[in-house]
């Protein structure tokens, strides 16, 4: 087989997975847009707030210690205590939970009514406040995240492959991992809105909101719930993204590799940010192995690489030329 | 008349000369992506400078008077910050980023204002023939990239030639000023440089990894900042590329690069301008009369570290300079100007860096009006996982002045033209 062939292939596999840890950041952006319209730009601070939560706690680390110190003279950095992985994440977990009521009561329940761009604003506020109290809470150290999950080459198929192909594959423990919670995570998300009255609530708000209140359902309730499950989310994208870099300020970034996800896969589809996530993945590491470092066709068009940031979006866009509401979104005709 | 009297008495206070000091304004990033590098070089760098305050009451008896900004490592940010400070009377910038310091050259040569960019900035700069404001001593990027080749020429007992290097770069005029001179030295030594840019902020890095694993370089030299370091370093483990066969530059060589990736990192490699060592008697004195007192920029953490030692060695070369500038002009508050003869006037030799209480922290070099540069050393320390600190392996290497001198020259001559810039000493 030729070589470039099983090299691409390699690339290829490389960006679902890559794709999969995009879809990660992407889902917790549809789970809010799909239940209040919200385009919640704080998305990928709140994966950083949540890693950085889960690796304070994990380290008995005292938040604000900066400040206390700072205003007290006091000395104290830790507890003393080494919180277990699973104690730390169901902590964490209701530390996003409280932020999830927090953030309705006292941002988005007065907001009601107002247009999408107040509420998207809004958003932007509330990242950068995000943004400032984790340092606050926690520093601006980066942090080794360090929650068990395996990281580095796949041995099983590396061998599997080289012994077929006679050229071993490189795919990231990782990543497995990441895409194994992912498929759990879809498939938990879309159990929870077909089988629970929670979810079912959930899409009856998603659909009409005036219909939901006038049949009883509690619109904070919802609203508080899916912020909470997006907190969740956001968690999980923190722990995939910081088992890789370290938690630290860059990881709000992520929210960058999201945006072309959601222009493709539509803003209301969960399944739609998962395909629209591997879609983009492949779709990126294939074009900069192609043509930004010139590894097909000879060598024809070599652009220099670090084509992959602006090439999503350029895939993104070509994708909303014929489906402007992406791939999986509704069509919503407010004019005509 | 009670009017007149204080219209009078403001006017007298108002022509009255301010109480004398030596104005330092420090361009922090605490905030932003490339806040865990920004936090302890600025630490280190106030801290020292909090010392001579403290412990000598200043420098020749005039107290420092620091001036923090924010720049989030944001050039136009930089660019404010600047022009918010330069009226302060500040006596010299460190900007710790090429971006901002590309924008102030001008001015500050505008203004003049003297700009230290230690190890970063324009390369070319060294020639302060052409660049009389601004000074990159000890080292600069291309000496980084010279001192590497020449590390590896010594591992391969002189000879190249046929080996595959890759350099892995941030995407960013930062990134991108190694590269001539890896060409000039490629051509030279007969090795075959491979390109890889890394987009910022560099989080996901697979498929530059993925080629590498395809490709197979000898070795892979790395000139990243920020998050693209912890990446970098993590997908190398990941695929298991020798980790001594991988060389950052000293800007991604600080212990945050490695602790993301646990034990995996170790044996990484990377250059050094300075030496890192918490032991030193002047971290002593910092410990006691800064960090003691309460005086400290940061919690006093950093300590020793690569980056606030870096920090804390630009402070220490400022000093010194401010230090020559009083010598030179016999007056102890000092001008911008004043300033900038002390800097071309600096000389660092193993006594006066033993005096100081930080023996060997940079190599011994002095400054022209020709050289802006330094002596262009740096040394190479591999990571020591378990123990959790930088080990030098090599002393002070020199970079190749046969190529390195040339392509300064060549490039600060264009950038005169361009400029309408008469070349020439004072």
């Amino acid at each position: 087989m030729p070589e470039t062939f099983l090299f691409a292939t390699e690339v290829a596999l490389n960006g679902l997975m890559a794709g999969v840890m995009y879809s990660l950041v992407a889902l917790g952006f549809v789970l809010i847009f799909k239940a209040s319209g919200i385009f919640n730009y704080a998305q990928g601070v709140m994966a950083l707030f949540a890693a950085m939560t889960l690796v304070g706690i994990q380290q008995g680390q005292v938040p604000f210690a900066h400040a206390i110190n700072a205003t007290f003279g006091t000395d104290i950095h830790n507890f003393g205590w080494q919180a277990p992985a699973l104690l730390a994440i169901l902590l964490t977990v209701g530390v996003m939970i409280a932020l999830a009521w927090a953030v309705n009561r006292y941002i988005f329940r007065h907001l009601v009514n107002q247009e999408p761009i107040i509420l998207f604003m809004a958003t932007i506020g509330l990242a950068y406040f995000l943004e400032g109290i984790a340092d606050l809470m926690w520093g601006s150290e980066i942090k080794r995240l360090d929650v068990g999950l395996p990281q580095g080459i796949n041995t099983w198929i590396d061998e599997t492959t080289f012994t077929i192909f006679g050229y071993g594959f490189f795919i990231d423990n990782l990543d497995i991992v990441a895409a194994i919670i992912a498929a759990l995570l879809v498939a938990g998300l879309v159990a929870f809105s077909q089988y629970t009255k929670q979810g079912r609530a959930l899409r009856a708000v998603a659909d009409d909101h005036q219909a939901a209140l006038s049949v009883g359902i509690s619109l904070n309730f919802i609203w508080v719930l899916v912020w909470s499950i997006a907190g969740f989310v956001a968690l999980v994208a923190g722990i995939m993204w910081g088992a890789k870099s370290g938690v630290q300020f860059s990881l709000s970034l992520i929210a960058l590799k999201a945006l072309p996800v959601l222009m493709l896969g539509g803003f209301t589809s969960i399944p739609g940010a998962i395909v629209g996530g591997l879609i983009i993945g492949v779709g990126e590491k294939l074009f900069e192995f192609c043509f930004g470092i010139g590894q097909c066709f000879g060598g024809f068009i070599n652009l220099g690489g670090a084509t992959e940031n602006w090439f999503a979006y350029v895939l993104a866009l070509a994708f909303l030329v014929f489906r402007p509401q992406g791939l999986f979104g509704e069509k919503i005709i407010e004019r005509v | 008349m009670k009017t007149l009297t204080t219209l009078t008495a403001a006017a007298t206070m108002a022509a009255a000369p301010a109480l004398a000091d030596l104005v330092i304004p420090d361009l922090s990033y605490r905030t932003g992506p490339y806040a865990a590098g920004g936090i302890p070089f600025s630490d280190g760098y106030q801290d020292y400078f909090t010392l001579l305050n403290e412990r000598d009451g200043g420098i020749g008896g005039v107290p420092i008077r620091l001036i923090e900004c924010e720049t989030a490592y944001d050039t136009e940010k930089g660019v404010e910050c600047y022009e918010a400070t330069k009226d302060e009377g500040a006596l010299v910038y460190q900007p710790l980023s090429t971006g901002i310091t590309y924008q102030l050259i001008p001015k500050t040569a505008a203004d003049g204002i003297p700009m230290h960019t230690m190890g970063y900035g324009r390369t070319s700069a060294a020639n302060g023939e052409v660049f009389n404001n601004i000074f990159n001593y000890p080292a600069n990027y291309w000496d980084g990239a010279s001192v590497a080749i020449n590390y590896l020429l010594d591992e391969n007992d002189g000879s190249l030639e046929g080996k595959d290097i890759a350099l892995v770069y941030h995407n960013s005029a930062y990134g991108k000023e190694p590269i001539r001179t890896l060409e000039a030295l490629a051509a030279k030594h007969g090795f075959i440089l491979s390109q890889l840019a890394v987009d910022h902020p560099g989080q996901e890095q697979r498929s530059t990894w993925v080629q590498i694993r395809q490709q197979r370089p000898d070795y892979v030299i790395m000139w990243g900042w920020g998050v693209m370091n912890q990446v970098a370093i993590q997908e190398a483990a990941n695929i298991r590329f020798p980790m001594e066969n991988f060389i950052g530059n000293w800007w991604a060589g600080a212990e945050h690069d490695v602790s993301p990736a646990g034990m995996a990192a170790d044996g990484y490699l990377s250059l050094n301008m300075n030496t890192v060592d918490p032991e030193l008697p002047v971290f002593d004195e910092i410990r006691e009369h800064v960090i003691g007192s309460g005086e400290a920029a940061g919690d006093g953490s950093h300590v020793g570290s690569v980056l606030y030692t870096r920090g804390m060695y630009a402070a220490m070369l400022a000093a010194e300079a401010i230090r020559k500038a009083q010598e030179i002009h016999g007056e102890a508050d000092i001008t911008a100007a004043m300033m900038r003869d002390g800097m071309e006037a600096l000389t660092m030799t193993e006594e006066r860096m033993l005096e100081l209480g930080a023996p060997g922290i940079g190599p011994v070099f002095s400054v022209s009006c020709e050289n802006h540069g330094g002596s262009g050393q740096a040394l190479v320390q591999r990571w020591n996982a378990a123990e959790g600190v930088f080990e030098p392996i090599t002393g002070f290497i020199s970079p190749d002045e046969e190529v390195i001198v040339p392509l300064v020259e060549e490039d600060s001559l264009a950038y005169a033209a361009e400029n309408g810039i008469e070349p020439g000493c004072a």
